[in-house]
């Protein structure tokens, strides 16, 4: 069944209204429904809180194709980011499930929330044999599950091949962060600790870096599998590679640098309790520049994200958690640009 | 790096010149180091590192020789440069036999510095002696005593080939410097006469001999053997083959073992001093290091808790006095100096100014305070003399060289805690390390050992005579009485120990001895935590009823935390009367003057079990320390054998080692060094260790009212602040100190917190406590806002106070990997103007690097590397002082002291001068040296002169085989 009806784009509303909308368009008051749309990509995404659908009303160009399932028989596999190559096929996924009854799905259930676990960023600056990955560490649930190693790396410089000093990652541990991200691999040569080069520093030393880091640790590796890398500047490269040549007006190099500096401010809020008894976080003092993204205390809901590079940094921002109280300001906008760049990516 | 403070590490070999009354020891590491009065250092390395075998100061010259364990010569003078003299070096050689000869052909084994100055004689292992002009060190090869030509001058049926292998000793005749004796291995002596190359006397000496020593008016000589022996032997004009005088075995009957060296002193009143080193009975004292005096009836063997390393003996250098008149000994040991003065009846020791033995018991803190006040330093010298009766008053003998660093600008103090419970004190003001009193804990508790127990009560008729002298004793009786925190209060005189069984002594200067009951109080940090047990060392037992001190700092209360684990922080508050104290359950809080517990706090997180159980450091220690000492004797057993003997397993050692070390390469290839990268959480262990504690006047609850406050850091990043109430003084002994918690912050990146700092209004720390009312320093702004520095390993962050807000931050390890180990507020003063000063603070990281960091912008100002990373001791026994100097270990027995400012500097700033030669009967003979010296030719012998490291310009090389021989060992060499 379609309905076509209207909002007003600038005032959409809570979600909750909105779904309630749904139901009583569709006259189905009491029926669970999955509601997702297409984005841009073709990709379909789900909405099921007010960032998301904010986010969907504002992608409405102009009409936004919003699709409902009963939430007894809807097929998650359609939803989620993937290939162009799949686009196509969205549609016919959701309109005739039966088509891809062959396969038996794993069902993985709805997710309800978002929040990035990983992500490859800054394709567009970096040699295409480099791999810049963030790594979300969040909370404790999940170890970052890696260990490094020295080793021997082979350099071209003008005087030759040379054989340098170099360090490596040598193990991941099932099941940790840095494994179920996919991104990083044994014997990934790292040639960054955010930002800052390890040439010359001691395994002990990138070590003290990567834990001081650990909250927010972005790494630059060579993978020893060369073939998995981004290729830019290609249609086929999906999403990310698109994306990221859109929006960003031209190669920064010190990209990487402002990203930090917003980190730099976000990243670890030191709790403080009063003698009341009632922690709080620590206020900044000076505000200078406000989180790009605000990292705030999430139950992680589920654990299947092995794909799950989760593309916007709206979904996630403004959770309250635990007892903790979290004072946030508004992201600033130029730089929100540059997050959506960031955390998008397809493999 | 300025100067380097205490006893030398592995000493290896000792040089005395009368001439410069200068002293030189050398070490295993290849440092030389040459001291003389008071201030007076020179300290030079040989690039080789080897170990330094022998050193000869060349007579009446600012010159010596040293011989390393490589067989290379190596000549260093003191020249005076810019005001100041420096050692330098100033050549090198090694001599090379002939091809195709063996190495100990050319291995010196003896080495004589002849009075002419102008040569060497080198003694060697073939039994040949070399000689090398100095100071151009070349072999003059047509002086050499070859052994057939000493042999060939020997009645052949009282020797054979053989006697004449390995040279043991050279001595030149006192009185004829053309005249030496030469002292063979298998006991052959032969006077030999340089003029015309001929043996005057031979002496045949049935035992294996070890040293020689002429007497001073060269009529008799004295020779010491491998069997314990030693005998005089008479030179006289009528008989070539004379016999011995006398023949004595000193602690005979019993096999004994070898008399290494001897001297003959010869006094006015008649009875000679004989002075030996070895000889003990072999079964029953063979284990000890012991130096025996004779001298008529008196004999005492001075027995070293180390092996002694050489000796030598302070007496009239005037060439015209007719008696040597010995006034000190000077024997250095492997882990001391020690000096008797012969002088004075009984020989008591004299207490060295320099070379202090900083570890006579094992160092375990040390703590620094700047500029002492007068009266305190007064009184602490007052109370370290009445310890220091039993020392001779002589003056220190060794007085060469003149001190011309200016005068120490300030009296500083350097505090070690030690880990047989005593604390010294030493004057740190200057180059010279000095101690100056020496605090014991140990009275206050009940130990096994019996503290009079000692080796002085041998009875009166015990023989051997021993008597033991020095003050390392390295053995801990209870490795719980070790100190691990010391405060110093400047001003007041409090003085704050606590040690490794939690103990916490709170003392107050007293000039009087005095006796009285120390109070003492417990403290349990775990409060209503349940279900734990301890699984450590138990506290100390305490001594009940009324304990005898003597002056000085005495305990008046005791705060024993439970359970008993080490205490990790300490921090003494004077004005207050208030002594905090943490260890890795939590914190406390202690009234000294009300001598009532304020208040305990646990930091423990209840997963934490390791903590709870017991230290990881000490349960072991007794078992560890027991085994050390056993390594140790077998060490020095092994370094005391005979030295060439090693010199073959010398070799097969090394080799071994190669192989070790390449198996072990190969194992690391195999299995790589992993490290993994993981968040610290809260559940990790040791996060309620607390790391640091600190006493503040400032606005914790709001800004318009201050108060003492006491923070506390622990390792797991967390800083508890609580807000204290401290009654006014009228009324402090009638009302409670109270306490309140007010704030804690958890740092997100959970680094241990190893600083916090509260900087006034101004950014200026706030100052000591005391500090201002002694008009000292500024009172501090309470009209700004305070802030709050804190400094994790990681991070250093400032926070607005009261209300506890971040507001700036240096992420170091983020930036650099590297963390913070030690840090400390330090002054600055411009060395050009004195009205400008600033403070910053003073990081040391555990990659050994300096690094100032401006207060309050955090900004990083200079870096530096001063420590190697992989010197952890060095790295954590680091202090700061307040103005900009900081001291490290470089090694058990050593501190280097370094300087981050440009004003405050002590460094050894001194001149030796050339004394007047007063007489020297040597001149008449000066121009036959140089004769012969002209005649010399090179031959088919060839060195190596590796200064320049090419072929001496002026080798009259005629023969192109040798050429082609210097040539090839030139390349091997490279």
């Amino acid at each position: 069944e379609f309905r076509r009806f209207s909002l007003e784009r600038s005032k959409p509303g809570k979600f909750e209204e909105f779904y309630g909308l749904l139901q009583h368009v569709h006259k189905i008051p009491n029926v669970d429904v999955l509601v997702g749309y297409t984005d841009i990509h073709g990709d379909l995404l789900p909405i099921n809180n007010d960032d998301n659908y904010h986010k969907a009303v504002s992608m409405a160009n102009p009409l936004l194709r919003i699709f409902i399932q009963r939430k007894e028989d809807a097929d998650y596999s359609a939803f989620g980011t993937d290939t162009m190559t799949r686009k196509k096929n969205v549609l016919s996924n959701v309109l005739r499930p039966d088509n891809h009854k062959k396969k038996p799905h794993i069902v993985i259930s709805m997710p309800q929330d978002f929040r990035p676990v990983s992500s490859i960023i800054d394709v567009d600056i970096l040699p295409e044999t480099h791999r810049r990955v963030r790594l979300y560490k969040y909370g404790t649930d999940k170890p970052l599950g890696f260990y490094i190693r020295d080793g021997s790396s082979v350099r071209v410089t003008p005087h030759g091949l040379e054989k340098v000093p170099g360090i490596f990652i040598s193990r991941l541990v099932p099941g940790g962060l840095a494994q179920s991200t996919g991104l990083l691999a044994v014997n990934d040569e790292v040639l960054e600790v955010n930002g800052i080069e390890v040439s010359g520093k001691s395994l002990d030393q990138v070590t003290d870096m990567m834990i001081a880091n650990s909250r927010n640790l972005i790494i630059t590796v060579r993978p020893a599998n060369q073939r998995n890398n981004v290729v830019r500047n290609s249609r086929t490269s999906g999403s990310s590679g698109q994306s990221t040549g859109s929006s960003l007006p031209s190669s920064t190099p010190n990209l990487l640098g402002s990203l930090l500096q917003g980190e730099e401010e976000s990243d670890e809020e030191d709790i403080i309790i009063e003698d009341s008894g009632e922690p709080q976080q620590i206020p900044k003092a000076a505000p200078t520049s406000e989180s790009i993204e605000s990292l705030s205390q999430i139950e992680l809901l589920h654990e299947s994200t092995q794909n799950g590079f989760l593309p916007s940094s709206e979904m996630n921002s403004s959770h309250s958690a635990g007892s903790i109280s979290m004072e946030y300001e508004g992201p600033d906008p130029g730089q929100k640009a540059l997050e959506e760049d960031g955390t998008i990516i397809t493999l | 790096q300025t100067v380097e403070h205490g006893f030398p590490h592995q000493p290896s070999a000792l040089g005395y010149s009368p001439f410069l009354r200068l002293m030189a020891i050398g070490t295993r590491s290849g440092a030389i180091k040459l001291y003389g009065a008071p201030g007076v250092e020179f300290m030079g390395l040989h690039e080789e590192n080897n170990t330094v075998m022998q050193i000869h100061f060349i007579p009446d010259q600012c010159q010596l020789v040293t011989l390393l364990d490589d067989n290379s010569l190596h000549l260093w003078s003191l020249k005076q440069h810019g005001g100041a003299s420096e050692l330098r070096e100033e050549h090198r050689f090694t001599l090379k036999g002939p091809p195709g000869s063996p190495p100990s052909a050319t291995q010196i084994t003896a080495v004589l510095a002849h009075s002419s100055r102008e040569v060497l004689y080198l003694g060697t292992e073939s039994g040949n002696i070399f000689v090398v002009e100095v100071p151009s060190l070349r072999v003059l090869e047509d002086r050499s005593i070859p052994s057939e030509a000493v042999l060939q001058r020997i009645p052949e049926d009282n020797c054979n080939r053989r006697s004449c292998e390995l040279v043991e000793a050279l001595r030149e005749h006192p009185k004829n410097p053309d005249l030496i004796l030469i002292g063979y291995s298998r006991g052959l002596i032969v006077l030999w006469d340089l003029q015309n190359n001929k043996v005057t006397h031979h002496f045949l000496g049935s035992q294996q001999l070890e040293n020689l020593y002429w007497q001073r008016d060269g009529s008799k000589f004295i020779s010491c053997h491998y069997d314990g022996s030693y005998t005089q032997w008479p030179v006289s004009s009528d008989n070539r083959q004379p016999e011995p005088l006398e023949n004595t075995v000193p602690y005979g009957p019993f096999p004994c073992k070898a008399i290494s060296k001897i001297y003959w002193q010869t006094t006015k009143n008649g009875l000679p001093y004989i002075i030996f080193q070895g000889g003990m009975p072999r079964a029953s004292y063979g284990d000890r290091h012991s130096i025996s005096v004779i001298h008529g009836s008196q004999q005492t063997a001075f027995d070293f808790t180390s092996w002694v390393i050489d000796f030598f003996i302070i007496f009239s250098s005037e060439p015209a006095a007719e008696f040597d008149d010995p006034s000190a000994m000077v024997v250095l040991a492997e882990e001391e100096l020690v000096v008797i003065d012969l002088k004075t009846p009984g020989w008591p020791a004299v207490h060295p100014p320099y070379l202090a033995s900083l570890h006579c018991s094992a160092i375990t803190c040390s703590h620094h305070v700047s500029n002492i006040p007068l009266k305190l330093w007064e009184r602490i010298i007052s109370a370290g003399s009445k310890q220091n009766i039993h020392y001779s008053t002589m003056p220190w003998p060794i007085d060469g060289g003149t001190n011309i660093a200016p005068d120490p600008p300030q009296r500083d103090l350097l505090l070690t805690g030690h880990e047989d419970g005593t604390v010294r004190f030493w004057d740190a003001s200057g180059v010279c390390l000095h101690l100056l009193y020496k605090l014991s804990t140990v009275r206050v508790f009940l130990t096994d050992a019996d503290p009079n127990d000692n080796m002085n009560t041998l009875g009166e008729d015990e023989w051997p005579p021993l008597r033991k002298v020095g003050t390392f004793d390295p053995y801990s009786d209870d490795p719980r009485l070790g100190i691990q925190k010391i405060y110093l209060c400047k001003y007041s005189g409090y003085l704050a120990v606590a040690g490794t069984a939690g103990q916490v002594l709170v003392m107050e200067l007293n000039d009087e001895d005095a006796e009285h009951v120390v109070d003492h109080a417990e403290a349990d940090l775990l409060q209503d935590q349940e279900g734990y047990r301890w699984k450590g060392h138990e506290k100390l037992k305490t001594r009940d009823g009324p304990v005898r001190f003597e002056a000085g700092f005495q305990p008046f209360v005791l705060v024993q935390c439970q359970p008993p684990a080490v205490v990790t922080s300490l921090a003494l508050h004077s004005e207050w009367k208030l002594v905090a104290f943490g260890t890795s359950h939590g914190f406390g809080l202690f009234d000294h003057q009300q001598k009532r517990l304020v208040f305990v706090k646990c930091t423990l997180h209840p997963s934490d079990q390791l903590a709870l159980e017991g230290p990881l450091s000490r349960v072991k220690s007794l078992k560890k320390s027991l085994r050390q000492s056993f390594r140790r004797i077998r060490r020095s057993r092994v370094s005391s054998r005979k030295r060439r003997g090693g010199a073959g397993n010398a070799s097969e050692v090394q080799e071994a080692n190669a192989k070790f070390d390449q198996d072990a390469l190969q194992e690391m290839e195999l299995a790589p060094v992993q490290r993994k990268i993981e968040a610290r959480s809260a559940e990790d262990s040791f996060t309620g260790f607390v790391r640091t504690l600190y006493f503040a006047d400032t606005f914790l609850r709001d800004s318009s009212r201050h108060c003492p406050s006491l923070w506390a850091g622990t390792n797991g990043g967390t800083v508890y602040a609580f807000c204290l109430r401290v009654p006014p003084a009228e009324r402090r002994m009638d009302e409670p100190v109270r306490a309140e918690q007010a704030k804690e912050i958890q740092l997100m990146h959970r680094a241990p917190v190893v600083g916090i700092l509260v900087l006034d209004g101004r950014s200026t720390p706030l100052p000591e406590p005391l500090e201002v009312a002694h008009d000292l320093s500024k009172s501090p702004d309470m009209q700004g806002s305070h802030q709050l520095l804190v400094v994790s390993e990681e991070q250093f962050k400032v926070f607005t106070l009261p209300k506890v807000s971040s507001k700036l931050k240096l992420k170091l390890t983020a930036l650099e990997g590297c963390r913070v180990r030690k840090v400390t507020v330090a002054n600055f003063g411009s060395c050009k103007t004195d009205d400008y000063s600033e403070n910053d603070l003073a990081v040391l990281t555990n990659l050994g690097d300096i690094q100032i960091i401006s207060l309050p912008f955090l900004k990083l100002q200079i870096r530096y590397p001063c420590i190697r990373k992989e010197d952890v001791s060095g790295i954590a026994s680091c202090v700061f002082t307040k103005y900009g100097q900081g001291f490290y270990l470089i090694s058990p027995s050593e501190f280097e002291r370094f300087s981050l400012s440009t004003k405050w500097l002590v460094e050894p700033r001194c001149i030796v001068d050339m004394p007047e030669v007063t007489s020297n009967n040597h001149v008449h003979n000066k121009s036959g040296v140089e004769n012969a010296a002209r005649k010399s030719r090179f031959f088919s012998y060839s060195f190596i002169e590796r200064k320049s490291g090419r072929l001496m310009e002026h080798a009259l090389l005629n023969d192109e085989k040798v050429l082609k021989e210097i040539q090839s060992t030139l390349e091997g060499g490279r």
